[in-house]
C-alpha cells in the first residue's frame, strides 16, 4: 500500500504514545489502524528510510538521566556565513540541534542555535566555548541560556495536528 | 538504571528494528531475553527516564508546522503565564530559561495558519509579546545521550 498523508497521521497517531511493549507490537498497531501488520512494517520503514520518522526508538528524558545542564547557545552570525558555521557545529558530539532561526529585532539579534546537554554548567559552557572556537566564530555576539524548569514535553501530537486534514 | 539499563538506553535510542519480533531481535543484540527486555523498558517509562519509546518523526514533512516562540514574563508573573501558554495543546514543550526572554516554547501545529493563530491567543490572552522563530535550516537532527 502505498503512502498519503492522511495514512501516515494516522499510523503515527497509533503509535505517538508508544510502540506497545508487547512481544508484537506492530500486531497491535495493525489492528488499531485497521491494516495488515506486514503494510504497517513495510510502511515504517518507508517513512524511516524517506526521513519522515527522524529516529525509532526511545525518546529520552535528558534531566532524569543526569544531563542537569541543558543549554541553548545562540550567536549572531552574518547571514553569508551562518549555513557553514551550522554545518561545522552540528558535525561537534555534544551539539545535539542546530538550527537557524530568524532574528527577531530589537529584542533578539541572533539567527544561530545549537542546544547542547551535559551533566552541569561549567561543562556545558567548556563545551560552548570550544564549539565557537571550532567554527571560527570567537568573539561574534553570543549568549548561553540554560534552563531552569521544564514545564511540559511531549512530541508533536496527531490529535491536534492531522485529523482534520486527514 | 543498573549496567544492563545502560546498556539498554545506549543501544536503543534509534534503530529499533521493524521485525515481527522485534524487542526479541533488539534483545539478542544486547544480549537480553525479550521478556526481559520489555520489562525493562516498561520499567524505565514508569520510572519516567523514558518520555516515550517510538518514532520521533518530521511534523513540516507531514504538511505540519513548527515553531519556537519566546516571552518576557515579568518574574511574578510566570507560573500564571506557564499555565496559560501550557494550556494550549498545540505547544509541544516549554522550559524556563535564564534570560530577559525567560520562557521558550515549542509549537506544534497542522498549518501555519493554525500557528498563527495559537500565538495569537497567547499573545492576547497574556498581554505579552510574542517571539516567533520557525527555523530556517536545519543542521542536524539526532539527539543522542550516552548513559
Amino acid at each position: 500500500m502505498t503512502g498519503s498523508p492522511a495514512r501516515d497521521r494516522r499510523l503515527l497517531a497509533a503509535i505517538q504514545d508508544g510502540l506497545p511493549l508487547v512481544p508484537t507490537p506492530y500486531a497491535v498497531v495493525a489492528e488499531r489502524v485497521g491494516e495488515t501488520e506486514v503494510a504497517v512494517r513495510d510502511r515504517l520503514r518507508d517513512l524511516i528510510e524517506s526521513g519522515v520518522i527522524r529516529r525509532f526508538g526511545m525518546v529520552l528524558r535528558h534531566h532524569e538521566l543526569g544531563y542537569r545542564a541543558n543549554a541553548m547557545a545562540v550567536w549572531d552570525v552574518p547571514d553569508a556565513r551562518v549555513d557553514a558555521v551550522g554545518e561545522r557545529m552540528a558535525s561537534l558530539p555534544y551539539v545535539t540541534l542546530c538550527y537557524r532561526r530568524p532574528r527577531v529585532w530589537p529584542a533578539w539579534p541572533y539567527n544561530l542555535f545549537c542546544m547542547i546537554h551535559g551533566r552541569d554548567r561549567e561543562t556545558v559552557r567548556g563545551q560552548v566555548a570550544e564549539a565557537a572556537k571550532a567554527a571560527g566564530i570567537e568573539g561574534l555576539r553570543s549568549e548561553v541560556l540554560f534552563s531552569l524548569r521544564r514545564f511540559k514535553q511531549q512530541g508533536a501530537r496527531f490529535d491536534i495536528a492531522g485529523d482534520r486534514a486527514a | 538504571m543498573d549496567a544492563v539499563d545502560r546498556r539498554i538506553v545506549d543501544a536503543l535510542q534509534g534503530g529499533f528494528p521493524i521485525c515481527p519480533r522485534p524487542y526479541a531481535a533488539a534483545a539478542q543484540r544486547i544480549g537480553l531475553s525479550e521478556d526481559e527486555l520489555i520489562a525493562r523498558l516498561a520499567a524505565l517509562s514508569a520510572g519516567g527516564t523514558i518520555s516515550r519509546f517510538g518514532p520521533l518523526w518530521d511534523v513540516e514533512r507531514l504538511g505540519g508546522a513548527v515553531t519556537l516562540a519566546a516571552i518576557a514574563v515579568p518574574a511574578e508573573r510566570f507560573d500564571d503565564v506557564a499555565a496559560l501558554v501550557n494550556a494550549h495543546p498545540e505547544v509541544a514543550h516549554n522550559y524556563a530559561r535564564e534570560h530577559a526572554l525567560n520562557m521558550w516554547f515549542v509549537v506544534s501545529a497542522e498549518s501555519r495558519a493554525e500557528i498563527d493563530r495559537v500565538l495569537a491567543a497567547i499573545a492576547a490572552e497574556t498581554g505579552l509579546e510574542v517571539l516567533d522563530m520557525p527555523k530556517s535550516e536545519e543542521y542536524f537532527l539526532g539527539l543522542r545521550l550516552a548513559a
